[in-house]
């Protein structure tokens, strides 16, 4: 009756595992929607949706004044490609435009415009109103207003010395300045948040609520072998998800890869240590489908979202939140993929990143492993 | 009392019970979506203050001087780390320990002296597409500040401005006058969803649902009594934020009070129609909470809380159409500080009204073909 | 080791607690090598608390288990190399094929690859699932999930076999096939615990260990269990007029503990040390004769709890006369319900007169849950019609649903409701309002006895309460027509004999019931049965009349379960012979 012993890790076993994991993810129509047509709808909103770059920003002139030199000023944001102007005489008629979102700000040139410029007077020539409702698009529109009304005076009056100090602006990684190039690193660690956090969580709460884990743990499967059985797949899944994200943002949507592939496949694995492990602890706590779910929300996708610094600059946010964003591995992930997409292969950069997303890594599994014992016991 | 009265009456008070009877998923409910509104609050700005920046000044004159000092005093930048050479610029700059660099040259006082025109080189971090464009915008206003007091220009009467620039309804550019009627319309799509969207499949997992469907209760009642919890919590969750937005963060309300109501109902109904919609074709909780998040995510981020909508392509702008929480926000953002006038308001109502009808009505057809 | 003597199991002092109840008071038993060993108790009584302690899935408070030589806690690795284990709730993943989930148990459990045909092979032919290898889990009927739970956990030929109610919502022939699959393996040497609630599985065991409420009541040979009732179990042979009738006067007398429909008789127990007598005149009023019989071990079973409950249901006395237009109350004719290319049912027609318990009996897979969803409304047929009380349920779905109540296997209780707010939710649903809501809640409070449990939640509840729950539910709009969806799958025999009470009691009321079942004792309640068998009805007759067609001679006396196999078997043949 006595058997030889068995080694505490079976390959078989976790194929196995593995194996069942892979045929629910492609028998599930709802996974494959979050795996697979998910990421490629939130990296083409990326591209085309969210982008920081504003062109065109309609905005209304008022011309009070009718002399030459208000009519050319007037022209002069005509003619600006930050601009699509719309004129009237009075400011009464583009109010209302304003309260109702149409219009995000006008200038006005007032009646004695003329008289002014001939005194030499340049201060308080013009008014700008912004619809202070958007703090950036009012933003923007004081900076870029203010910047056709410099070059304007500057045009008009070439006999007068030039501006004393001229600036002469140098976009490093990113000459354009597009914001999609900066954007789309950052939707991909979202999409990696939501595939290796959101879905584990699922998956494993779905086990307990089934029953199923009862039938596994009856087996000679050890607890190691169940979690990375059950893990692998997502794990592959979201290295394909970023291998073809990457592809996208290269060739569709020509965002520049300037490191290499290994480093970018390299630093999705380690990412994907603290987001599965994270997912695997809330479902251990959880082990029900709803409460994993908000769990994996609120801990997981909105940090990554709000707190990851891919949009908001954290630096700006208060020390509190600062001290908050330590513990969100998108945070480095995000960093770190717009250093291999933007900068290179930057060792120096990178290497924080990732120890910090293997300490946090190795905090959740030490606890998945303290808590998950082959028990039913709570 | 009608029986189909009294049986919506009880189906209600048990959609009710199911989704507060337990007081941790009470807790679930309120409790995040208060703390995100907090957190978040916060969190989000796309303001740009206390960065660092580099400077590597090879002018050692009065101006350069002067320019180094209205830089560092402002509030934009917390330090400025001195880079001696070239090299030492790049590698603060790689390796991200600042966000701009500022190169002064040799010959800048001498030029500002001598009337010439005098260049400042600013370098940015690119991958920082965002905070480095406005970083610029703020350091290129100090540069013109310093210029102007160097030396005034013949046309200047008084070294101001030559626009006077005035920020309508938030004259400081309050970022979080923006932020938190935004938030607030965000977490209650997401709140809302999440409930519907798991009404019905919650009962089709466990198999309540065939009891239900035995009884006289038709789909259409199945669908209204489904729809009101998520309706009620909706609408306690929106009170809580806008109380919180006008007495914890002081934001100005203008509006109309009773209007943004309407407008509220309108819109939770229309996300209840959405979730109800998820729900009807999922056959287990899994589907439709993967489905509420496929529907929510694109819906948050096309629906101009992040960048305005008019930046997106056409094709865009009319899918934006369709996201209910896309007019909310204007409402709510014109109603916290535009005092927004009874006509825009319904401008942006009836969308949601269309979209609530639109998707209620599938709901019900989606329930009725179950039974087939 | 000689494991012929060694028992396989030991268990010494069991204690498990959980928060707020003594699931396990001290249990000692040992389980012996080459026998089948039954796990015998009422609901709630700690069978799946020690099946789960034996796998090492739970721990002890007190006291050890050792499986094999090797401690459940300290060892519980090798047990899992020893052990095959079948939950309860089928530890089958629904969206993997059959295929699948063999080769995933085969994997887990190290099957060598060159042993896996043959063992696939023999598994599938065990089971008889060879025709289904590539259907989803989550499609397979209730039995067929049973039997590929049983062959995933028979993988690697385990010396102990645990199986928790492998038995639940299994048809007979099925339930055929698995004790057939058992015992071979109990004849390898095989340790097998067998968990049920079914007594005639229990007398076949070859020892039970018999837990009440944490205890162990009883451990031995059924038959020392059984042999105790010597002398208190007789029948009431071919009475005139309603059995049922008669059942629950019997019932209803104190002498007599226990009490159930067998074929044309009455089978009652007698309390211990009363005389048979007591039911005499009972008999005599019917011009029956009363003869002792053998007791059975479910008589002895009952008889250890303190016997069954009384003969009359308080809800039924309260229950209004349902007097019907139409002697029919539920008809169906042609129905049809396709899914795909694969025809569920196939052209169904019959009548269910006005007061009769009409049973829709079939294996598993045979159609007949797609048959009862059409007649109560939940599915669609794609050919024919269903009515309720003359209305039909395509045209007045609404106004035919108020004159059905329903009731499913899972019970389909709100869990996150107290059990008032259900009830509550139930008259609701069916438009009682006001005062006569309050009324006919109090009544069902008072007749099912839930006083003490209306703000628990339903899932706290035992099975048999839960089960008393469901009931008032669906009884709540005293419905004229009720239709019972497996209403007793996995309850024991007690609870069971309870629900059977409350249904005599409505249908004397005339009170129409629709009923499918996989206990053939059941049938027996009922007054006419109808056999479905590969989408088709093929018999529709009495009970008698069903057994009289496959007796062979006159004086065999086939049972309900004889006549189900023997009729299916039937058509099997002539199939064959085309």
């Amino acid at each position: 009756m006595n058997r030889p012993s068995i080694p505490d890790i079976s390959l078989l076993r976790l194929i196995a595992i593995a194996r069942k994991e892979t045929y629910q993810i492609f028998r599930d129509p709802s996974t494959l929607l979050v795996a697979f047509v998910l990421p490629v709808v939130m990296l083409f909103l990326f591209a085309y949706a969210v982008s920081l770059d504003t062109r065109n920003v309609r905005i209304g002139v008022v011309l009070e004044s009718d002399g030459e030199a208000a009519q050319s000023l007037a022209a002069a944001f005509s003619g600006s490609r930050y601009f699509s102007v719309t004129p009237a005489r009075d400011r009464r008629e583009i109010e209302p435009a304003i309260v109702a979102g149409k219009l995000r700000g006008y200038v006005v040139i007032p009646q004695d415009f003329t008289n002014r410029l001939q005194r030499g007077r340049t201060d308080a020539l013009v008014q700008i109103v912004t619809d202070g409702t958007q703090p950036n698009t009012a933003t923007f529109v004081a900076n870029y207003a203010n910047g056709v009304i410099g070059n304007w005076i500057a045009t008009r009056n070439l006999a007068a010395t030039p501006a004393a100090i001229a600036v002469q602006p140098r976009f490093w990684f990113n000459p354009e300045m597009e914001s999609r190039r900066a954007l789309i690193p950052g939707a991909l660690s979202i999409v990696m948040t939501i595939i290796g956090t959101l879905l584990t969580a699922l998956v494993v709460a779905r086990e307990w609520e089934r029953g199923t884990m009862e039938g596994i743990f009856s087996t000679p499967a050890t607890v190691l072998e169940i979690l990375l059985g059950k893990l692998l797949p997502y794990f592959c899944l979201g290295l394909i998800a970023t291998g073809v994200g990457a592809m996208l943002a290269v060739w569709v949507f020509g965002v520049p890869l300037r490191g290499s592939v290994f480093t970018l496949l390299l630093l999705a694995s380690i990412f994907l240590i603290p987001a599965l492990g994270q997912g695997l602890l809330i479902s251990t706590l959880a082990r029900n489908q709803f409460v994993a779910a908000q769990l994996a929300l609120l801990s997981g996708f909105l940090p990554a979202f709000m707190l990851s610094g891919f949009l908001f600059e954290i630096s700006s946010m208060p020390k509190v939140i600062q001290f908050i964003t330590i513990i969100v591995p998108a945070r480095y992930f995000n960093a770190g993929l717009q250093t291999v997409f933007l900068a290179g292969d930057v060792w120096s950069l990178l290497l924080p990143s990732l120890g910090a997303l293997l300490l946090i890594g190795l905090v959740f599994f030490v606890v998945v492993l303290r808590k998950m014992r082959k028990t039913l016991e709570v | 009392m009608s029986a189909r009265w009294i049986r919506l009456r009880a189906q209600i008070i048990k959609e009710l019970l199911c989704l507060l009877r337990d007081p941790r998923s009470r807790i679930v409910l309120i409790g995040p979506p208060i703390i995100q509104l907090f957190v978040f609050s916060f969190a989000i700005t796309l303001e740009v203050k206390n960065i660092d920046v580099a400077l590597l000044n090879h002018d050692v004159g009065g101006a350069s001087v002067e320019l180094v000092q209205q830089i560092e005093s402002s509030d934009l930048v917390r330090r400025i780390r001195v880079a001696g050479s070239e090299r030492e610029l790049a590698e603060l700059i790689d390796a991200q320990h600042v966000l701009a660099g500022i190169v002064i040259p040799e010959t800048f006082s001498r030029d500002v002296a001598q009337g010439r025109n005098a260049t400042a080189q600013i370098i940015i971090d690119g991958r920082k597409a965002n905070a480095g464009q406005i970083a610029l915008g703020y350091l290129q206003t100090i540069v013109g500040h310093v210029g102007a007091t160097l030396r005034p220009t013949t046309m200047s009467g008084g070294g101001g401005d030559a626009a006077a620039v005035r920020h309508w309804f938030n004259p400081n550019l309050t970022y979080r006058w923006y932020v938190v009627p935004s938030l607030a319309g965000i977490l209650v799509t997401l709140v809302a969803l999440m409930v519907t969207a798991l009404s019905i499949a919650r009962e089709r997992e466990l198999g309540t649902f065939d009891q239900l469907l035995v009884s006289p209760c038709t789909p259409t009642e199945i669908i209204v009594a489904k729809g009101i919890p998520a309706f009620l919590v909706g609408i306690v969750l929106a009170s809580v934020m806008i109380g919180a937005a006008v007495f914890l963060f002081g934001i100005p309300f203008t509006g109309s009070l009773g209007l943004l109501f309407v407008c509220l109902m309108l819109f939770i109904l229309s996300l209840v129609g959405i979730g109800l919609m998820i729900s009807s074709i999922c056959s287990t909780q899994q589907q439709a909470i993967l489905g509420t998040f496929a529907v929510v995510v694109p819906a948050v981020i096309m629906s101009g809380f992040a960048t305005p909508v008019e930046n997106m392509p056409l094709a865009l702008q009319w899918i934006a159409e369709c996201i209910p929480l896309k007019h909310f926000l204007i409402i709510l953002q014109g109603s916290f500080l535009k005092a927004l006038p009874p006509a825009d308001v319904f401008a942006n109502a009836w969308p949601m009204a269309v979209i609530a009808v639109v998707t209620l009505t599938l709901a019900t057809l989606f329930v009725r073909s179950k039974l087939q | 080791m000689d494991s012929a003597t060694s028992p396989s199991i030991r268990i010494d002092g069991v204690v498990k607690r959980f928060p707020g109840v003594v699931a396990l008071a001290g249990i000692s038993a040992e389980i012996l090598p080459g026998r089948l060993t039954g796990l015998v108790g009422p609901d709630g009584a700690g069978k799946t608390t020690l099946m789960r302690l034996m796998t090492g899935l739970l721990r002890p408070d007190e006291g050890s288990i050792d499986v094999l030589g090797r401690n459940t806690v300290r060892n519980q690795g090798e047990i899992a190399h020893l052990a095959g284990y079948m939950p309860q709730r089928f530890g089958l993943y629904e969206d993997l094929s059959v295929m699948e989930n063999l080769q995933l148990y085969a994997d887990l459990r190290a099957l060598p690859p060159a042993q896996r045909r043959a063992t696939f092979g023999r598994l599938l032919e065990f089971t008889k699932l060879g025709p289904f290898t590539a259907r989803l889990a989550g499609k397979l009927s209730g039995g067929m999930k049973q039997k590929l739970g049983l062959a995933c956990a028979l993988m690697a030929r385990p010396d102990v076999l645990l199986l928790d109610e492998p038995g639940v919502g299994v048809d007979p022939v099925s339930r055929q096939d698995l004790w057939r699959m058992v015992s071979e393996l109990t004849g390898e040497g095989m340790a097998v615990v067998w968990s049920t609630a079914y007594l005639d599985e229990a007398e076949q065991c070859a020892s039970v260990l018999l837990l009440n409420e944490g205890k162990l009541e009883f451990s031995g040979k059924p038959a020392e269990l059984t042999h105790r009732l010597q002398g208190r179990s007789f029948r009431v042979v071919e009475p005139e007029g309603d059995r049922r009738r008669l059942l629950a006067q019997a019932l209803d007398l104190p002498s007599i503990s226990d009490g159930v429909i067998q074929g044309r008789s009455v089978r009652l127990v007698a309390r211990a040390g009363e005389p048979i007598d007591a039911a005499r005149p009972l008999a005599e009023a019917v011009n029956a004769r009363i003869e002792p019989v053998a007791p059975r071990f479910e008589d002895a079973f009952v008889d250890l709890l303190g016997g069954g409950p009384g003969g009359s249901s308080v809800i039924a006395d309260l229950m209004e006369p349902v007097d019907l237009a139409s002697d029919t109350a539920v008809s169906c004719s042609n129905l049809t319900r396709r899914f795909g290319d694969f025809t569920a049912t196939d052209r169904v027609t019959f009548d269910v007169r006005q007061g009769e318990i009409f049973g829709l009996l079939g294996p598993n897979g045979a159609g007949k849950s797609t048959t009862f969803k059409m007649l109560c409304g939940l599915l669609k047929p794609s050919e024919g019609s269903a009515h309720v009380v003359g209305l039909d349920l395509a045209r007045a779905a609404s106004a035919a649903k108020n004159q059905l109540g329903y009731m499913a296997q899972k019970f389909s209780l709100y869990g996150l409701l107290s059990v008032r707010q259900n009830l509550e939710f139930s008259a609701g649903v069916y438009g009682l309002a006001g005062a006569e809501k309050k009324g006919r809640i109090d009544e069902m409070i008072d007749a099912f006895e839930l006083g003490r449990f209306l703000d628990a939640a339903p899932n706290d509840l035992s099975l048999g309460y839960k089960q008393r729950l469901a009931l008032a539910c669906s009884l709540m709009h005293r419905p004229p027509v009720l239709f019972l969806d497996e209403p007793t799958s996995g309850v024991d025999p007690i609870t069971r004999r309870e629900f059977w009470t409350h249904i005599n009691g409505l249908v004397r009321k005339g009170v129409t019931v629709m009923v499918t079942t996989h206990f053939m004792d059941e049938a027996e309640y009922c007054d006419r049965v109808a056999l479905m068998y590969r989408a088709k009805l093929i018999a529709l007759d009495t009970p008698d009349a069903l057994k009289r067609q496959v007796a062979r001679h006159d004086d065999h006396e086939p049972t309900m379960e004889d006549a189900f196999i023997g009729l299916i078997e039937r058509i099997d043949a002539e199939e064959a012979v085309r």
